[in-house]
């Protein structure tokens, strides 16, 4: 057993002392009787190759996360060519979604997509902000550690509880109370307009905006934490009341990382299927109206996938979820790049 | 001009063109001053209301939740297959077995592979490039729709077998847990010390025990949290099975037929038009639920004694 073998390049952990120890065990007892220690030693084998089997397979299954990126695109692409090849570009461009006449085209959902997932941030936001805000920065210590915990709850609640919650109190809420309330004060704009169902866009906003909230405010509070108290010192010791300590001290070195939570949340509401397909109406229709049933591109897959029925309108499907995972893939890489920025994506505590 | 008692002459300037400094405030100083304090508070309110706005739907659906479900749950509930359409009474034993099955099928697959790649990139990846771009691939992953996951693997399995089946549901789920184990593990093993992997290849432990038997140990109640966490997510998701696991009636054993799963039963009975079924759905919704917050409740406890930090 050579030193050279013995001393593994990519072995960084090994303290230089006990390298130096086992070196000059070796030619001290060749031949000799072996010695405890170098009995050990023999017993145990070198290792390297357990070593390299096992840093193999670790290696193997890193890199079955990239396998499994490239794996779902491939076969996405496979199964949409189909439509990829009717339709081309225009897929995205046409609004017409007629499954009898096999003509297929993308837009309603996109539309539906980019409407719920805006207007729940737009709802969300603020709110996520000032629990954020509360939390990092008023919130008595005492009530920090269950205000957290409750939010976190929410993230847990599966999708489909959030649905059944929107389809039996939500839904009937807005139908009832909610809708001829917003018709009264804010119809002349134009955007309360037409029968309302109950069901429909606003309706799968406000339940995505619900959805997505946890998530913005932990990572928001996240990102404040990571603020050097010192900043907030600096701005206090110059005489700013709290609120200006929060807008130039923390808000202002947090932006980066707060934007990137923001299109984190963006990207959840652009997926989110389940309690979206229970509430939107599943009518595939662009309309100024926020009470008008429609549909998204999450919510047109679940609905309408397994009753497709021949292999063009499958292939559409299918090329919707192509799009809709090359968005979100988009769409997160942005986040986490800015959220990393902030955070460095590895743990701070590693020495 | 100012009325301030204060307010004295300044002294006199050996420069006349240029004012004193004063140690009072002018009335634009007051009325910025208040305006200070107002903005203050007003933010400060809107904290705490924003915080109350955020936990009123949550504490609204949980006691709405909790009272439906309540109501509506019984013994039958856990013994029973659905009824057939009409009648009353049925439960939903074969959806929990089933969602238990499914499961278990993801869990084999996907906690070795997400603890194996958390390993290499917290062990032996530390400062490479293609650590990093595991790290970001796997956060990014863990954005991607499940129900995308559900039509990649419909594609990919039930396409193939021509039949909807528990293992193809087995498999979008565990491709779900994969990222969100990685990151967890790899975020535990970060906290075990230096001086512990140390002392054990110091007394001649190759590294794939020290491995194992140092670090993966040490950092193992996190990392169990941690799998507990990616656990109940996908526990409750719907979206992939929908194509998948497809659900089932009845009672159902076998890995390459259709089986039922507790998320998608509550699906399909609340958008039933029938009371007795919504009533089922609130029933499931309430154990899912359950089962779901005892898992996090628990890595909670966990995490407030600082043995799993940040990882929920």
């Amino acid at each position: 057993m050579s030193l050279e073998k013995d001393r593994d390049p990519s072995t960084e952990l090994r303290t230089p002392a006990v390298t130096n120890f086992v070196a000059a065990a070796e030619p001290a007892a060749p031949e000799g009787p072996a010695s405890p220690v170098r009995k050990f030693l023999q017993a145990r084998g070198s290792g390297s190759v357990a070593d390299r089997i096992f840093i193999g397979l670790m290696l193997l299954c890193a890199l079955s996360i990239f396998g499994i990126v490239l794996f779902i695109l491939m076969i996405l692409v496979m199964r949409s060519r189909l439509s990829l090849h009717q339709f081309g570009f225009s897929f995205f461009t046409r609004s017409a979604w007629d499954p009898v006449n096999g003509d297929f085209g993308a837009l309603p959902f996109i539309f539906g997509t980019l409407v719920t997932s805006l207007l729940a941030l737009a709802m969300a936001v603020p709110l996520a902000m000032g629990v954020a805000i509360f939390l990092t920065e008023l919130c008595p210590a005492k009530l920090r550690a269950p205000i957290s915990f409750v939010t976190e709850l929410l993230a847990a609640i599966p999708s489909v509880v959030y649905g059944l919650w929107a389809v039996f109190v939500l839904v009937p809420l807005m139908r009832d109370h909610l809708g001829d309330f917003l018709y009264k004060y804010l119809g002349w704009t134009g955007f309360f307009e037409g029968f309302n169902f109950g069901v429909g866009l606003l309706t799968a906003s406000i339940i995505l905006a619900i959805m997505i909230l946890p998530i913005i405010s932990s990572i928001t509070r996240d990102i404040m934490l990571a603020v050097p108290n010192s900043q907030r010192e600096a701005m206090l010791a110059l005489g700013a009341t709290r609120w200006e300590m929060i807008r130039t001290g923390v808000l202002r070195n947090a932006r980066i990382g707060i934007v990137g939570a923001v299109i984190l949340g963006l990207g959840r509401a652009l997926g989110e299927t389940m309690a979206v397909t229970m509430v939107i109406g599943n009518h595939p229709d662009i309309s100024k109206s926020l009470f008008a049933p429609a549909n998204t591109l999450a919510s047109v897959i679940a609905g309408e996938f397994s009753e497709a029925t021949g292999d063009l309108y499958l292939s559409a499907l299918i090329e919707i979820g192509l799009a809709l995972f090359l968005v979100t893939i988009v769409v997160n890489a942005i986040a986490r790049g800015l959220v990393w920025a902030v955070t460095r994506g590895t743990p701070s505590r590693i020495g | 001009m100012s009325t301030n008692p204060f307010h004295t002459p300044p002294a006199t300037s050996s420069d006349p063109g240029r004012r004193a400094p004063t140690n009072f405030q002018t009335r634009r100083m007051q009325i910025n001053t208040a305006r200070r304090w107002f903005v203050n508070h007003l933010v400060t309110v809107l904290a705490i209301l924003s915080t109350a706005l955020v936990i009123a739907p949550l504490v609204a659906i949980l006691v709405y939740l909790l009272y439906m479900g309540a109501s509506s749950l019984n013994i039958a509930f856990f013994t029973h297959i659905p009824a057939p359409v009409g009648e009353n009474g049925g439960g939903m034993a074969n959806a929990i077995l089933g969602s238990g099955i499914v499961l278990l099928l993801a869990s084999l697959m996907g906690i070795p592979v997400g603890i194996s790649a958390g390993v290499y990139l917290a062990e032996f990846g530390r400062g490479k490039t293609l650590a990093t771009a595991v790290r970001f691939t796997a956060d990014v992953l863990n954005g991607v729709p499940s129900i995308v996951m559900g039509i990649a693997i419909y594609s990919l399995i039930v396409m193939q077998q021509k039949h909807f089946s528990a293992f193809a549901g087995g498999v979008a789920l565990a491709v779900m847990m994969v990222p969100t184990i990685t990151r967890t593990t790899e975020e535990m093993l970060a906290t075990v010390p230096h001086s512990i992997r140390e002392a054990a290849l110091g007394l001649g432990v190759p590294k794939w025990r020290t491995v194992l038997s140092v670090s993966l140990k040490t950092a193992s109640p996190g990392i169990i949290t941690g799998c507990m966490l990616a656990f109940a997510r996908v526990a409750g998701e719907t979206a992939p099975l929908l194509f998948t696991a497809f659900g089932n009636q009845f009672w159902s054993f076998r890995l390459d037929q259709p089986i039922a799963a507790l998320p998608l039963q509550i699906y399909v009975y609340a958008m039933s038009p029938y009371d007795e079924w919504h009533r089922l759905a609130w029933a499931g919704s309430l154990v899912l639920i359950v089962m779901i917050m005892v898992a996090v409740t628990l890595v909670r406890i966990y995490a407030s004694r600082g043995i799993l930090k940040g990882a929920s």
